[in-house]
């Protein structure tokens, strides 16, 4: 496999939305146009073949990157290009949902939702083709074949999750962007679902563009990790460099915060403050307010992304000065 | 691959139906099992009318003067085969009835049925698209209801009676009580189906049949309607009832059918010229035939209404 071909380049991309009151009320009570930025200034590459991964608190701004890139939302700055496909083509993306209750339409049954992409797209001539692939993709992902008859409301979590997985198969995608896939599901079954994409990336060579807030998932997973603080990437690593040595205080603050299970007792140190809100940022570093080694300039000045080695990058005036 | 026997086989549409939550609990709920056997009989007399009534209403030969105003059959004077009585034409009064009832059904299910097809069209559009085109569809809509629906009516069979050739203006009496009808109550099913097309297309489904490029008018039928019919199908039914007894007000107040074509509103607005004369059949048993249609209807209506709601479960 070509490791240094990117399937996916996101450069300079920002987001914002329009929260403004309607029309009338901002005229009756004279207030201006409101807009957040939910993404800023966001460039990452994605490799062919590995598992890129985002993590941040909620409302950071994740969720907005995965739709930006499969096209649910417009780019309001910044472009999002993708590598060449097997065929020569535009490499091929489908999207994996956080919420298997919301993501299948309950009044569908299973086979149709999975034969959904492939009628669509008319990736098989015939109709006892497209059920022979529906089959096919249900066994991939651990189903029965006669499950295609049924209905989603007769799964649980888990199974849900895998023909949500089915369904992004049946477009034949190289990119899947995988948004919180395990976030709605009970550890045990977490693990289930993620050594089944695991397996799935192995076997088809699948690159994952992995969208999470829980890092041991994200360890398991992925190869290079981007961490997002209020709509900014503020460290980019390696997987294990990442979690052995974090550069960025919030990166610090992250890792403090998964459970240890060698020290179920270990004292967290619980960090001041919440995460701002996004209509109103802090000045300079969005994370001084909270940042255990602000300096004077971290309130005025917004820190670059910059290369620290060959694998990481990092935006903070702390680390570039020591 | 080969054939596969399925385990457990899928049981037929009637099947899962009698097997369903909603069978259960019409099965147990006497009110509605009691209105869903009043509609039945209602609704098959008034359409074996031709069969079963003694005389054709519509059939100006057959009524005899002599007959007018005849009492019920068990009063003194009453005679056969005029069970409920005739009207001051000779007219007889289940004939009417049965005839009129039938008119009445007509009217309420196909106005129902255009409100539908308006209303969760529209309603699709304005939850789907939003901004402005929701803006105007819902700004008519509220205009709409803001004027009484007599005065639609009225607004509405004066100018297609303007219109109309003469020879349309008799069987056009009926198409345009309908629009009239309808005109009114698309507005409810658009605000229904609306807003629950604002919760569906949000949700992830409609996302990920977005992604494999399905078109947007494929979106709102296969995807977002299926999961906005539960409501409409109450409203509907209580719908129904209420659109037989605008039907009725209208053809009482003489913008609806002609009493040459009488529905159960027109006998009641002939019959209530002649209450005073002392023939009170001629105006109550069309009333009391309205008022079971009525109640049946929303009898029905109403444990739909709970059945479905999944928070009285």
């Amino acid at each position: 496999m070509n490791d240094l071909a990117p399937a996916l380049s996101v450069n300079h991309v920002t987001k914002t939305f329009d929260v403004s009151a309607p029309w009338l009320n901002r005229v009756i009570e004279r207030r201006p146009k409101l807009f957040v930025e939910a993404v800023s200034d966001i460039s990452f590459t994605v490799q062919k073949g590995t598992c890129f991964s985002i993590v941040g608190e909620s409302g950071c701004g994740k969720s907005t990157v995965a739709r930006l890139i499969t096209g649910l939302y417009k780019t309001t700055s910044g472009d999002i290009s993708f590598g060449a496909g097997t065929a020569g083509a535009p490499i091929r993306m489908q999207m994996i949902f956080q919420d298997p209750h919301s993501s299948l339409n309950p009044r569908w049954r299973v086979g149709d939702i999975i034969a959904e992409p492939i009628r669509e797209m008319k990736l098989r001539d015939s109709e006892k083709e497209t059920l022979e692939r529906v089959r096919e993709l249900l066994e991939t992902v651990g189903l029965g074949a006669d499950d295609a008859l049924k209905y989603p409301h007769e799964f649980s979590g888990g199974q849900r999750q895998r023909i949500s997985i089915a369904r992004a198969l049946a477009s034949e995608p190289e990119l899947l962007v995988c948004d919180e896939p395990t976030s709605a599901l009970d550890v045990s079954v977490q693990a289930q679902i993620l050594n089944l994409m695991r397996r799935l990336q192995d076997e088809l060579g699948l690159t994952y563009l992995f969208i999470s807030h829980d890092l041991s998932v994200v360890r398991h997973m992925s190869d290079h990790i981007a961490v997002m603080y209020l709509g900014r990437i503020v460290e980019q690593a390696a997987v294990e460099e990442l979690f052995t040595a974090p550069k960025h205080p919030y990166s610090k603050l992250l890792l403090a915060t998964i459970p240890d299970i060698a020290n179920p007792k270990r004292r967290v140190e619980a960090q001041a403050g919440e995460p701002p809100s996004p209509l109103n940022p802090p000045s300079g570093c969005a994370f001084h307010p909270r940042c255990p080694i602000a300096m004077a300039e971290c309130s005025q000045i917004l820190p670059k992304l910059r290369q620290l080695d060959e694998n990481g990058q990092v935006a903070c005036h702390a680390v570039e000065s020591s | 691959m080969t054939e596969q026997t399925t385990p457990s086989k899928m049981p037929s549409r009637l099947e899962r139906f009698r097997d369903s939550d909603l069978w259960w609990s019409f099965k147990s709920h006497k009110s509605a099992v009691g209105a869903a056997i009043v509609l039945g009989l209602v609704i098959l007399t008034a359409f074996m009318a031709p069969l079963l009534s003694p005389q054709n209403p519509y059939d100006l030969a057959a009524l005899e003067l002599w007959n007018a105003e005849l009492p019920p059959i068990w009063m003194e004077g009453g005679q056969m085969p005029f069970l409920l009585g005739t009207d001051v034409q000779g007219r007889d009064i289940l004939s009417g009835i049965l005839y009129g009832t039938r008119i009445s059904i007509i009217i309420g299910i196909a106005s129902v049925a255009v409100s539908l097809f308006v209303g969760i069209g529209l309603g699709l559009m304005a939850g789907y698209y939003g901004g402005w085109i929701d803006n105007v569809l819902m700004r008519i809509g509220d205009v709409l209801l803001s004027i009484p629906i007599v005065l639609v009516a009225i607004l509405v069979s004066s100018v297609a009676q303007q219109f109309l050739p003469p020879a349309f203006r008799e069987a056009g009496v009926a198409a345009v009580l309908v629009l009239a009808i309808a005109m009114y109550s698309w507005v409810q099913y658009a605000r229904v189906v609306r807003a629950q097309t604002m919760v569906e297309r949000r949700k992830e489904y409609v996302m990920a049949s977005r992604l494999v490029g399905t078109p947007a008018r494929r979106l709102m039928i296969n995807h977002i309607l299926p999961n906005t019919l539960t409501p409409i199908f109450v409203a509907a039914t209580l719908n129904f009832g209420l659109a037989i007894l605008i039907e009725a007000t209208l053809s009482f107040l003489g913008v609806g059918m002609p009493p040459n074509q009488p529905s159960l509103g027109t006998l009641i607005r002939v019959g209530n010229q002649y209450l005073f004369s002392g023939s009170w059949w001629i105006v109550l048993f069309p009333s009391v035939q309205l008022c079971i249609l009525v109640v049946a209807v929303n009898m029905l209506g109403d444990w739909l209404r709970d059945a479905l709601n999944p928070k009285l479960r």
